[in-house]
């Protein structure tokens, strides 16, 4: 028990250690990103207070006292990380609105995407690696090898412009973007959830292949059971550890994914409104858009941790690293 | 930005001199994208820059080896000009990230303890944020500028090093050869010169273009959606957007950053095959 107390603690301090960073670490690029901005902020700041028009440099000179913008730079950089700490992200300087309304909003848009994908790459890697893992040699096994080859090779972006100019554009069957047609959201996840296909097939494979030759499934055989049985109640728990890993590693690949497939896309996400925000040199924005992101991350990864010791009782004991 | 890198497991007979060809032939295609990309812009001596308005869109043909693009500029010379800045940014990022990075993991497995909690905690708080996020972030902190970008790929490519080079140095240290040298009073340098590096070299080539690789491609993703380098650079990610709208009338013009894209990452992952093709 006290074992199992350790195991959950790491990880909960591993991701909260996460936490911690991806706040100071993009929080210190973004400050100096608005430390960047072209023109003065104390001048930028009165403006949007006062209108345009009534800016003085009276004025300025007075919100620069008030807000403290001629402190040294490390004094402005802790109140800035300590806004973050405060969980205050500000407005977004392109529409006005708070950062966290925008990004609550857009963030329920990445889960779906990333849900469907998650879906898509489950439906079709987890078959093909079962069947090929039990059958090794065959003919779907090979079918899905160089399926898998191919489709690793191609990085997302490759694979959005040819699934929209192959089923989109010349087969007219699903919408090319945006948001507003049911079935847009099946381009951006099969980009997405076949990439990830790919690898999962072929893991599982390997994980199928080696919980058939282990010699809890044999004695399973030897006992009576068919195949069938065997399979679900001996193989597939033992299957089932590598993929979750297997998914843990490849959440970057799925974060990264969402950031250019939406853009391609036009999928109102997160990845979407980061990208526009850095076209519109919207700081507060770019800040909230990549802590969002980060955070959507470390979760994932700790949803996934969560899984391998759920289903690897050795891990919670501490004997398989 | 991440890879998952095997170990190199001893395999053997048929499997291993299967996967060594592989390896070979992966290693050839880099080799060749890379000469292309160095000697390249010299032999075609074509300005990737200038423009001939009379003659866009042209086919392939003797003038101009794969066309030219809707400014009527030569496509191989700007591709050979994207292939050496893409390649060049990678390798200088991966270099400069594998020098940190190797003496990191080296010094973490060297030293136990509270060294290495704190470098593995470092490590871990670069892993918060995706690569692709980082490289980002520091783009938009300078648009279009080359230093934004190699800062932000170096930073993300570290982690990778680090971690090969704890986990492949354990074993080194731990064994004989080591001991023998320190008990006959040999300093750290040279145990790292004689012992370490030999041992990592191999593992570390592999990673060396393993990463350069991802970050040609983390370089082509982000001028694919704009928030990269800046037109009218040449870069392969700006010249598929730029074709793209043309993949109807000049197919060919958007074969040519793809395909080079494409040899890329099948000679990485050749690179790093095992025996289990992957």
């Amino acid at each position: 028990m006290s074992g199992k107390r350790t195991a959950w603690g790491g990880i909960l301090l591993r991701r909260a250690v996460q936490i911690v960073a991806l706040g100071l670490l993009v929080g210190t690029v973004c400050f100096f990103m608005a430390r960047s901005l072209p023109g003065d902020m104390a001048t930028r700041i009165a403006a949007g207070r006062y209108g345009y028009d009534l800016v003085s440099n009276a004025a300025a000179d007075a919100v620069r006292i008030e807000l403290g913008l001629d402190r040294p730079l490390w004094l402005a950089l802790l109140q800035w990380w300590g806004e973050i700490a405060r969980l205050d992200l500000g407005t977004s300087l392109v529409t006005g609105n708070s950062v966290w309304s925008e990004v609550v909003h857009q963030l329920g848009a990445t889960i779906d995407l990333a849900v469907a994908s998650l879906a898509v790459a489950v439906v079709v890697g987890l078959p093909l690696g079962t069947w090929s893992g039990l059958h090794a040699g065959g003919c779907i096994d090979r079918l899905t090898l160089a399926l898998a080859v191919v489709l690793r090779a191609v990085p997302p972006f490759l694979l959005a412009v040819l699934l929209m100019v192959l089923v989109a554009v010349r087969l007219g069957a699903l919408p090319v973007a945006g948001d507003h047609h049911v079935g847009s959201v099946l381009l951006p996840a099969l980009t997405l959830g076949l990439g990830l296909a790919a690898g999962l097939a072929r893991v599982t494979r390997a994980a199928m292949r080696e919980a058939a030759a282990s010699p809890s499934f044999e004695f399973a055989r030897t006992k009576g059971l068919s195949d069938r049985q065997a399979l679900v109640r001996h193989g597939l728990r033992q299957a089932a550890a590598p993929v979750v890993a297997y998914l843990g590693v490849h959440a970057v690949f799925l974060v990264e994914g969402a950031v250019v497939v939406e853009t391609l896309f036009a999928w109102p996400g997160i990845g979407h409104a980061l990208v526009h925000a850095v076209f519109g040199r919207d700081v507060p924005m770019i800040q909230g858009a990549a802590l969002c992101m980060g955070l959507l991350f470390v979760v994932f990864n700790l949803l996934v941790d969560a899984g391998c010791l759920a289903l690897d009782p050795r891990r919670r004991r501490g004997e398989a690293a | 930005m991440n890879g998952s890198l095997l170990d190199a497991s001893a395999l053997t007979g048929r499997r291993s001199r299967r996967a060594a060809t592989r390896r070979r032939t992966g290693f050839c295609i880099l080799a060749s994208v890379a000469v292309f990309s160095l000697f390249g812009p010299a032999v075609i001596g074509i300005d990737p820059a200038r423009q001939t308005l009379a003659d866009t869109l042209l086919p392939p043909g003797a003038a101009h080896w794969l066309g030219t693009d809707v400014l009527g500029r030569s496509v191989l010379a700007r591709l050979a000009h994207a292939a050496r800045l893409s390649l060049g940014l990678a390798l200088l990022a991966a270099v400069t990230a594998a020098i940190p990075g190797v003496l990191l993991g080296v010094v973490a497995s060297w030293r136990r303890g509270r060294i290495e909690r704190g470098l593995v905690m470092l490590a871990d708080a670069v892993l918060s944020v995706p690569g692709l996020l980082l490289v980002l972030l520091f783009a938009a902190l300078a648009p279009g500028r080359y230093w934004a970008l190699y800062i932000g790929l170096s930073l993300s490519l570290w982690v990778e090093y680090f971690r090969v080079a704890r986990a492949a140095s354990r074993p080194v240290l731990a064994g004989d050869a080591v001991q023998a040298s320190r008990l006959l009073g040999f300093g750290p340098g040279y145990v790292l010169r004689r012992h370490l590096l030999p041992a990592l070299a191999p593992v570390l080539g592999t990673l060396l273009a393993f990463s350069a690789a991802q970050a040609v491609l983390a370089l082509a993703a982000l001028g694919f959606i704009g928030v990269g380098l800046q037109p009218p650079t040449p870069e392969l990610g700006l010249m598929m957007i730029e074709f793209l709208p043309h993949y109807e009338e000049a197919p060919w013009l958007i074969a040519a950053p793809v395909a080079l894209l494409m040899l890329l990452v099948f000679g990485m992952m050749l690179l790093v095959s095992e025996g289990e093709p992957a």
